[in-house]
C-alpha cells in the first residue's frame, strides 16, 4: 500500500528538515562530524549504525536536548539554534519510554496536550482517540508498573504522538519488545505513520528494522553519515565495506583490477582460478587497483557438477558447514584459500533428493551483475 | 513432602525475632512503664510515686492507677499552649527545612557522579562535633554582641544589635541547622535515584523547566519529602535543647515543660502522662506516612 514517494530526487522539493555542516564534540570525542542531511515531509527516515556512531546524538539535537558545536539545524525554515525542546514541534519517543510512574495511562497521554492549555473536552477526545489509535482504551486508569513491556511501548508512542507534532523522533523503539512482537510492531509503526502522514525518524541499530520500515536509511558509522539512500539501493549498492558488511550477510573477496573489457570489470583475486568478470558500471577504476567484490550470499548459486569450461565467476570450495533455518539453508563453504563463504539457497520444495551434504566438494557461482566492487 | 532443613527453619524463625525482641525489651517495656507511672501518683518517696508494683497485691496494684494526670492536664491550659505551641514551631521549622533542604538535595543529586560522596559525606560532617557544643556554638553568635551582628554592624548594615538570641527565630535557625541533614538525605536519595529521563520526556511534551519540576519532580520526590519532614519534625515537637538553649522565657515547648516536671517538680507522673499525650499526638503523622506509603508502593512499584 505504499504510494511512490521520493521528494529526496525531486531537485525542487524542500526539505523539512535539514543539517547543514552540523558537528558536535563532547570533550575530545566527535559525535556528529560535519553532518549534512535532508530530511522531507512524511518521510519515515532511519539513522542506523552500530552503537557509539553518533545517531542519537543527531536525534537529541533535533529534540533539542543537545546543540551543535557548529553548524545550522533547521525545520520547516526556521533555525532551531537556541530553540529549548518544550519549544520545538518535535517529539521524541524514547527508548527506556521514559512513562510516567505517578500517572496513568491517560494522564501521561493527556500530559503534553495540558501544557498547550487545550480545554479539557479536547484533551479527552485526543487521548481517547489516541488510545483507540495504539488499542489500550481498556488499560486507560492502569499505571506503567501495571503494564508489560509491549503495552508500555504503545503508551509512549501514543503519549510521542498525542500533540501530532511536525516530526516524531523514535529512540530504537522496538529495541525492548521480543522477536516476534517487534516484527508486529513493525508493520503497525508503518501503518500508523501511513495514516497520520507524519515525518518519522528511527534511530536503531537493527538492520532489519530500519530495511523494513524506512524510506530512507542514513548509515552512519564514527560520527559520519556513511550513505543515505533507499532500503533497497543500500542493500544491493552498498557505497563501503562497511555498509555492505553491516547491513545483511555478504561475502567478500579481495583483488585487484586487471581492465575493462566490453564494460565489464575482469578483477584478479586469489579466490578464483579465472579472473572475475563484475558489471558494476558506475564505478571507475584502473588498471591495478586493488578492490573489494561483495556478493550477497542469496545471489550465489551453489552446486555440485562442474559449470562447464565457458561458465564466469566460479569458485571451488568444499562444504564446511550447512544450517537448515526452514524456509532457508545456509551452506559455509571453504575455499582453498582459508576462506570462507556463505551461500544460501530457498528451500522452495519439500523434498531435494540427494542433497549437498558435508564435506562434499562444490562449484560456487553468480552472475557479473550479482556482485558490487568496492574501492578500498 | 518436601521438609526444609532445621537449621534453615530456625534461621527462618529467629531472623525477624531478633528485631522483635529488640523492640519489645527497649522500646514496649519502657514505653508500658512510662504509662505504668502516668496513672500513679506523686509521692515524696524513693521512687517518687505511688503505686510501686508489687506481685503480692497486684489487684490492689492495679486500683491505685488513676486518671489524675489527664484530668490535670486538661485542665490547665499551659499543657494544651505549650502543645499547641510546639506543634506550630515544628511544622515552621519542617517547612523552612524543606525550603532550605530541597535546593542542596537537588544540587547534591545533579551534581557529577564522582563528587556526590563527598558531598554526602559534608551534610553528615557536623556530626562529628556534639550535638550541644554546636547548639551553644549559636549562642556565641546569635549573641547582642555575638559574631553575627559584629558583622552587620561592621558592615553597616545595622546600626543596632539584632536581638536574636532568646526568641522564637532563634528556635528555628537551631532547629533548621541542626535537623538539616535529617532533611537533606532522604531528599537526596529518592532525588538520585530519580531518572533524568522523565525530565527530558517532559520537556519533550511542551513542559518548561519550572512546570517540570513541579509536576515530575516533586511528585516523584514526594517519599523523600514525607520521609524527611516526619524525621525532622517528629523530634522537633519535643525538642527541649534548642528551646532552653537558644529560646527566650516565652518560648513555649512542651518539651521544656516535661523537663520542668521532671526535674524542677520531681514530678515523675505528671511529666510521664506528657510524655505520652507526645507519643500519641506524634503517632497520628507516622499513620499518615505508612498509609501514604503503602499507596504508594502499590502504585508505582
Amino acid at each position: 500500500m505504499r504510494r511512490t514517494f521520493a521528494p529526496w530526487s525531486d531537485p525542487d522539493a524542500k526539505p523539512l528538515i535539514r543539517f547543514e555542516n552540523v558537528t558536535k564534540r563532547f570533550g575530545d570525542a566527535v559525535a556528529a562530524d560535519n553532518l549534512t542531511l535532508n530530511i522531507f515531509e512524511g518521510e519515515f527516515f532511519c539513522l542506523l549504525g552500530p552503537s557509539g556512531c553518533g545517531k542519537t546524538t543527531l536525534m537529541r539535537m533535533l529534540a533539542g536536548f543537545e546543540f551543535p558545536s557548529e553548524g545550522v539545524i533547521t525545520l520547516a525554515g526556521q533555525n532551531l539554534a537556541g530553540v529549548p525542546p518544550y519549544r520545538r514541534p518535535v517529539n521524541m519517543m524514547f527508548q527506556s519510554y521514559a512513562l510516567f510512574p505517578h500517572m496513568s495511562v491517560e494522564k501521561n497521554i493527556a500530559f503534553g496536550l495540558k501544557q498547550d492549555g487545550l480545554p479539557k473536552g479536547e484533551i479527552v477526545a485526543r487521548v481517547g482517540e489516541m488510545l483507540r489509535l495504539v488499542q489500550l482504551e481498556k488499560l486507560a486508569r492502569r499505571y506503567p508498573s501495571q503494564l508489560s513491556g509491549g503495552q508500555r511501548q504503545r503508551v509512549a508512542l501514543a503519549r510521542a504522538l498525542a500533540k501530532k507534532p511536525k516530526v516524531l523522533l523514535l529512540d530504537e523503539p522496538l529495541g525492548a519488545l521480543d522477536k516476534k512482537l517487534r516484527e508486529e510492531t513493525q508493520f503497525e509503526l508503518m501503518d500508523i505513520q501511513h495514516d497520520l502522514g507524519m515525518t518519522f525518524i528511527v534511530v536503531t541499530h537493527d538492520q532489519e528494522e530500519a530495511m523494513t520500515m524506512a524510506d530512507r536509511i542514513a548509515v552512519m558509522d564514527h560520527g559520519r553519515i556513511v550513505q543515505v539512500a533507499t532500503p533497497g539501493e543500500i542493500y544491493e549498492q552498498p557505497k563501503t565495506r562497511f555498509i555492505a558488511e553491516f547491513v545483511g550477510d555478504v561475502n567478500i573477496l579481495e583483488g585487484h583490477v586487471l581492465g575493462q573489457e566490453n564494460g565489464l570489470w575482469r578483477v584478479q583475486t586469489p579466490s578464483a582460478e579465472v579472473p572475475l568478470t563484475i558489471d558494476d558500471p558506475d564505478e571507475v577504476l584502473h588498471s591495478g587497483q586493488a578492490v573489494a567484490i561483495a556478493v550477497r550470499p542469496e545471489k550465489m548459486v551453489i552446486q555440485r557438477e562442474w559449470p562447464g569450461p565457458d561458465a564466469i565467476n566460479v569458485l571451488t570450495g568444499e562444504v564446511w558447514d550447512i544450517g537448515y533455518l526452514g524456509d532457508w539453508t545456509v551452506y559455509r563453504v571453504r575455499l582453498a584459500t582459508g576462506e570462507i563463504l556463505r551461500v544460501t539457497r530457498a528451500n522452495a520444495s519439500r523434498f531435494v533428493e540427494n542433497p549437498i551434504d558435508w564435506d562434499e566438494q562444490v562449484y560456487i557461482t553468480f552472475a557479473p551483475d550479482a556482485a558490487v566492487i568496492l574501492a578500498e | 513432602m518436601h521438609k526444609r532443613p532445621l537449621t534453615r527453619r530456625l534461621s527462618e524463625g529467629l531472623v525477624p525475632a531478633v528485631p522483635f525482641l529488640w523492640l519489645c525489651l527497649l522500646f514496649l517495656v519502657p514505653f508500658l512503664i512510662v504509662l505504668k507511672i502516668s496513672l500513679s501518683d506523686p509521692a515524696i518517696a524513693q521512687p517518687p510515686y505511688r503505686p510501686v508494683f508489687d506481685w503480692s497485691d497486684i489487684a490492689g496494684f492495679f486500683s491505685q492507677l488513676n486518671l489524675e494526670n489527664y484530668e490535670l492536664l486538661v485542665g490547665d491550659d499551659l499543657y494544651l499552649r505549650a502543645l499547641l505551641s510546639s506543634v506550630r514551631i515544628a511544622a515552621v521549622s519542617t517547612l523552612l527545612l524543606l525550603l532550605v533542604g530541597f535546593p542542596i538535595a537537588y544540587a547534591m543529586a545533579r551534581a557529577p557522579e564522582r563528587y556526590r560522596s563527598l558531598l554526602v559525606a559534608l551534610v553528615i560532617l557536623p556530626f562529628w562535633t556534639s550535638f550541644l557544643i554546636r547548639i551553644y556554638a549559636w549562642i556565641a553568635i546569635l549573641k547582642p554582641d555575638g559574631f553575627l551582628n559584629q558583622v552587620l554592624m561592621g558592615a553597616g548594615l545595622i546600626s543596632e544589635p539584632l536581638g536574636i538570641l532568646n526568641t522564637e527565630t532563634a528556635v528555628f535557625i537551631g532547629i533548621v541547622y541542626a535537623y538539616l541533614p535529617f532533611m537533606v538525605l532522604p531528599l537526596y536519595a529518592t532525588l538520585e535515584k530519580m531518572d533524568d529521563t522523565l525530565l527530558e520526556a517532559a520537556l519533550d511534551l511542551g513542559s518548561t523547566p519550572w512546570r517540570s519540576f513541579w509536576t515530575i519532580t516533586v511528585p516523584l520526590a514526594m517519599p523523600g519529602i514525607l520521609a524527611g519532614s516526619l524525621l525532622c519534625f517528629i523530634p522537633a515537637v519535643g525538642e527541649f535543647v534548642i528551646p532552653d538553649l537558644l529560646g527566650g522565657s516565652e518560648t513555649l515547648m512542651i518539651g521544656r515543660q516535661l523537663w520542668s516536671e521532671f526535674f524542677s517538680n520531681r514530678d515523675w507522673p505528671l511529666a510521664s502522662s506528657v510524655a505520652i499525650v507526645l507519643l500519641i499526638i506524634l503517632v497520628v503523622p507516622i499513620v499518615i506516612y505508612r498509609d501514604a506509603e503503602a499507596r504508594r508502593v502499590e502504585n508505582v512499584r
